[in-house]
């Protein structure tokens, strides 16, 4: 604590604060990201099944699909925060805090994160899909043993880039009083001229994105089989 | 036995309609190795999705031993005896099983063992975990890889994969197997043992194969029957020997110079080679013998009685299913009497006559 007290004296002062803003922004973080997760992958999956030569077509599930996602995608997230304040309210009860959140957070993210696992899906052969379905699989199977069993490395990867971007959101959310770091550092560190707290902030930010994109990368690695890392290096 | 009725499937692209498989009937006994080859683009990649309904025909009947399968506008039913019932998902799923297909570029799942591979049709079937493993095992003896079994599919060679790729094919025993262009991504020795291993599993189990390829070679190596598919048509069909001994179209007859050293002759003509340059009193023919004929001297006796000379350009001999087929290609010289009595003598004892260049014309 001493070292704290030393370099970074505003800081020091508010360490409680941080602690919680912290706190706050890995709750966001977790809360937002699992159910942004789920949803991402099951809309992800719905359009590559669905889509034109999918294994179960359906032009009006992939093109209403397609439209939300093109939808939410294009409006950028500080706008999509305020915008869903009214749902939010009606949804949650609240539009404030880190309740508050969750639903502008996911809303931010499942887009994007659709669309990462529509690509991701969209990179196992066609013929593997060919030949379970020659050896009798159903919907179900081939949804699951063989384009979500084959994507997994693929799939941690875009998990990881949509985990980073999706710490970047939370720290957006503190605009509707959220809490979390973001908003530690503009009320504490900016609108005080502490600089050493703003400081501070950033690198515990880059020490979680740092963090997130090594254990992506190692899972990744894993989860590919051995030889073919080998081919690829 | 299979037997496939008027069968056709036309695709609908936007740059007009492909008539992928058009009126096709076969059939195809059990226990037979079945040849279908012809160009990419003849529709015998589709006709034989149709086989195991990954592509659904728009028309026809498929029978495939007790099944019935009646297509009607893109719908899937079968017969049975009280008519025609319309088939689900799940049966659709069971019928699939019931047919092993291996592919060209062997589509094994790249984060699966062998093991893994093989037990791939095989799990969720309601088999217990202990005979799910008990007939992993046998597959890959039959297919003679239980060394590799728990490798994945990058460490193994083309042909090992293709391996895998069979006893995966064949874990439900499957009375049929399609083989799409299995041989076509393999080294010559690859696809040797491959070829072997099939027939073998034919001989062994009495599976019946049928096998599309763009290679004579291929249907050479191990095929009973063959079909020859032009333009979604079948245009020719019968035993290997008497495709090879007699091809009716011109088609078949490029498939099989492609897969002769008579083939040659077409470069030789073309290349306007001093080899089959003739002058007046002589022909470039091109003789087939067929098993009856073979080892008859015919040719020498044709030469005695009718004074002719002949000189060889081209000569091959080849055992087919068993039988011989010979062939020459040489310039026949003599009197123009002697040359028509001649290759008549020849005509009327089985040998398939071709002039290919007549130096009086």
């Amino acid at each position: 604590m001493g070292i704290i007290e030393r370099y970074t004296p505003n800081l020091y002062n508010y360490f409680d604060r941080f602690l919680t803003s912290c706190s706050a922004t890995f709750e966001m973080f977790c809360k937002a990201g699992a159910i942004a997760f789920v949803i991402g992958l099951v809309l992800g999956v719905l359009l590559v099944v669905t889509r034109k030569g999918g294994i179960a077509r359906n032009p009006i599930l992939y093109q209403l699909t397609n439209a939300l996602v093109n939808v939410l995608r294009s409006i950028p997230f500080i706008i999509l925060l305020i915008f869903l304040i009214p749902l939010t309210r009606k949804v949650v009860g609240t539009a404030i805090g880190v309740r508050g959140a969750i639903l502008p957070l996911v809303a931010g993210t499942v887009p994007f994160y659709t669309r990462q696992v529509e690509v991701a899906l969209s990179g196992v052969e066609p013929g593997k899909v060919e030949a379970a379905r020659s050896m009798g699989s159903g919907l179900l199977g081939l949804i699951f043993r063989v384009y979500l069993h084959e994507a997994v490395p693929a799939l941690i990867r875009v998990t990881t880039v949509t985990a980073i971007s999706l710490i970047g959101l939370t720290t957006m959310a503190g605009a509707v009083g959220a809490g979390g770091i973001g908003s530690f550092a503009i009320n504490y560190g900016q609108n005080q001229n502490h600089q050493d707290i703003v400081n501070v902030c950033v690198v515990a930010l880059l020490l979680v994105v740092f963090a997130l994109q090594t254990i992506g990368n190692l899972l990744a690695k894993r989860t590919t089989n051995r030889a073919l890392i080998q081919r690829r290096h | 036995m299979i037997e496939i009725q008027n069968l056709s499937k036309t695709f609908h692209l936007k740059t007009g309609d492909v008539r992928a498989v058009q009126n096709v009937s076969l059939s195809i006994a059990d226990g037979q190795v079945y040849g279908i080859i012809g160009y990419s683009g003849a529709g015998k990649s589709t006709l034989v999705r149709c086989l195991n309904l990954l592509e659904v025909p728009d028309g026809g009947e498929i029978r495939i031993g007790a099944d019935q399968i009646v297509l009607q506008n893109g719908r899937i039913f079968r017969r049975d005896q009280g008519g025609l019932r319309r088939i689900g998902e799940r049966q659709l799923c069971a019928l699939r099983s019931g047919i092993g297909m291996i592919f060209q570029h062997f589509n094994l799942l790249d984060r699966s063992t062998v093991y893994e591979n093989i037990a791939y049709p095989l799990k969720y079937s309601g088999m217990k975990a202990g005979a799910v493993r008990e007939r992993v095992y046998e597959l890959l003896d039959l297919v003679d890889l239980r060394d590799k079994v728990n490798v994945y599919p990058a460490q193994l060679s083309g042909g090992q994969k293709q391996r895998v790729a069979i006893a995966r094919a064949l874990a439900n025993n499957p009375r049929v197997l399609l083989s799409d262009e299995a041989t076509s991504a393999l080294d010559p020795d690859a696809t040797e043992s491959i070829l072997a291993l099939l027939k073998d599993l034919n001989r062994k189990l009495g599976l019946t194969i049928v096998l599309i390829t763009h290679e004579m070679a291929v249907i050479k190596a191990v095929c009973d029957r063959v079909a020859v598919m032009e333009d979604g048509r079948v245009v020719e069909e019968g035993s290997v020997y008497e495709i090879f001994a007699h091809p009716q179209t011109g088609i078949t007859r490029r498939f099989v110079d492609s897969s002769s050293p008579l083939g040659k002759i077409d470069r030789l003509l073309e290349e306007q080679s001093p080899l089959v340059e003739i002058g007046p009193g002589q022909k470039l023919v091109k003789l087939i013998f067929r098993k009856e004929c073979v080892g008859e001297a015919i040719v020498t006796r044709a030469a005695r009685e009718f004074g002719l000379d002949f000189s060889i350009v081209l000569a091959n001999v080849e055992y087919l299913q068993g039988g011989p087929i010979g062939g020459l290609i040489g310039v026949v010289s003599g009197k123009k009497e002697d040359l028509k009595g001649g290759l008549r003598f020849l005509d009327e004892n089985h040998v398939t006559v071709e002039v290919l260049r007549d130096g009086d014309h």
